[in-house]
């Protein structure tokens, strides 16, 4: 199993085992898997639900380059989603993925904050 | 004029009919409506959103989150049941139990008593581990034996009198340091949230000697690592009185929500029904049942305003909780973006 980090980095001995532990948990080597077509994409995401799948796929609708965009849980026994993205014109399907991605960041980003004045408070 | 009022009222608001629900989907996407830019903006969507407490006692939280979407708010409900990461009970060593209760299901009780530690302190087992080491895994034991009371008077038939430690209590659990984790953990004082929680009852002779490993799981996984009790939410209600509504009727409808949603005024010597708070509303739809007032109230619901309810078992504060849930999203997709800067696209 490889990360897909960086170059090593001299990191306490304890840290690095933390980092490890995380990402072996949550990070499998093959964590998406791509068709492609220049405008249209479909990811396979491994270990999501509808959790991710619903906010992203809401997300990357908001962008108005997108003609399609839609998610399906493949069968209830695999915890995977197949998410599919369609542009119109020739802008590769990719960027409105990071563009919801990066977006949803942003809103939690803000919600936390939100949250963290309310607690303050 | 009244197209947009129709369009808004498309675009803000569920509205509850006699025989079923309008409007349910999300139909602000760019290029639905024309005239309204529905693309996503980050600084539009940071004036229209906030976040209100309403009310904050003990394990329970109530706020209420305006200005997002079902989808979002619906994600956050899904973390806070099965991502946010706790510590419970997985394996149970059995050295001696003689009681009734069986190994599998004492074991399985034992797992579902909410343990008060601070996950963030601690990581996941590796897969494969069996042994467990000190930053991943809390060791408790539950060692215990009833004897009979020889002090009890002769006709007594009363448990607590004739038997000592005839109630297995989760206060038995005692906490037992693994390798260095009283260094790591000088003032903490790892134990279950509930001391009275029945475990089993034994009877003299019996008794109960187990060791158990804590590990930090998801509610996923588990139903016994989701950290809150239940988190919900609901859709602020509103209702329109679409007539003025007097005297009988006035009363009639006061009755027929819930108390302190409508109150009734004295204007000019007449009776007049206004909605006071429509927020304490449960929607029984009572009014659709009287002919006289079904077409003169309009039930709806605001479709981005979310009445958030969150309580917690006890391991985290239910502010904390909500953070978390927060942070975890984040994290999601800062893990895919990683991934996908990491992997070149043909």
């Amino acid at each position: 199993m490889s990360h897909s980090n960086g170059p090593a980095r001299a990191t306490s001995s304890a840290l690095k085992l933390s980092i490890a532990r995380t990402l072996e948990h949550f990070f499998s080597p093959h964590s998406w898997q791509v068709r492609t077509g220049g405008n249209c994409i479909t990811f396979t995401l491994l270990n999501e639900d509808h959790m991710l799948g619903n906010a992203l796929q809401y997300m990357v609708m908001k962008n108005p380059d997108v003609e399609f965009c839609g998610y399906c849980i493949t069968h209830p026994s695999e915890s995977k989603i197949n998410f599919q993205i369609q542009t119109r014109g020739a802008l590769p399907a990719v960027e409105p993925f990071q563009k919801g991605l990066n977006d949803l960041m942003g809103r939690s980003m803000k919600e936390y904050r939100a949250q963290r004045e309310e607690e303050i408070q | 004029m009244a197209a947009k009022r129709r369009t808004d009222e498309m675009r803000d608001r569920v509205v509850l009919g006699e025989f079923g629900v309008r409007n349910v989907h999300t139909t602000d996407f760019p290029g639905n409506y024309s005239g309204y830019d529905d693309a996503w903006d980050q600084r539009r969507f940071e004036q229209a959103f906030r976040v209100d407490v309403i009310r904050e006692e003990g394990d329970e939280l109530e706020f209420d989150m305006v200005g997002i979407d079902a989808a979002i708010a619906n994600a956050f409900r899904r973390i806070l049941l099965a991502e946010v990461p706790t510590m419970a009970v997985e394996k149970v060593f059995v050295y001696n139990n003689t009681s009734i209760v069986q190994d599998e299901i004492l074991a399985h009780r034992l797992g579902l008593i909410p343990i008060r530690a601070d996950p963030r302190l601690f990581e996941y087992r590796n897969q494969g581990d069996e042994e467990g080491t000190e930053i991943d895994t809390l060791q408790f034991q539950l060692k215990i034996k009833c004897s009979r009371n020889s002090q009890a008077a002769k006709e007594s038939s009363d448990p607590n009198e004739l038997y000592f430690n005839h109630k297995v209590y989760s206060k038995h659990m005692t906490w037992v340091p693994l390798g260095n984790q009283t260094d790591l953990f000088p003032d903490a004082d790892f134990r279950p949230v509930h001391d009275d929680i029945l475990i089993a009852l034994l009877r003299p002779g019996q008794e109960i000697d187990v060791l158990m490993h804590c590990v930090k799981g998801i509610g996923k996984d588990h139903a016994k690592f989701s950290p809150v009790a239940t988190a919900s939410y609901r859709l602020l209600p509103d209702i329109t009185l679409l007539q003025p509504i007097e005297d009988e009727a006035a009363e009639l409808l006061q009755k027929c929500f819930s108390p302190g949603v409508i109150e009734i005024q004295n204007v000019k010597g007449k009776k007049v029904a206004r909605v006071a708070n429509a927020r304490l509303d449960t929607f029984s739809r009572e009014v659709f049942r009287h002919e006289s007032l079904k077409n003169l109230v309009r039930l709806a619901r605001v479709r981005n305003h979310y009445i958030f309810s969150v309580e917690s078992t006890g391991i985290l504060p239910p502010d904390v909780l909500v953070s978390e849930a927060i942070k975890i999203l984040m994290g999601k997709c800062q893990r895919f973006l990683n991934e996908l800067d990491s992997v070149p696209m043909e």
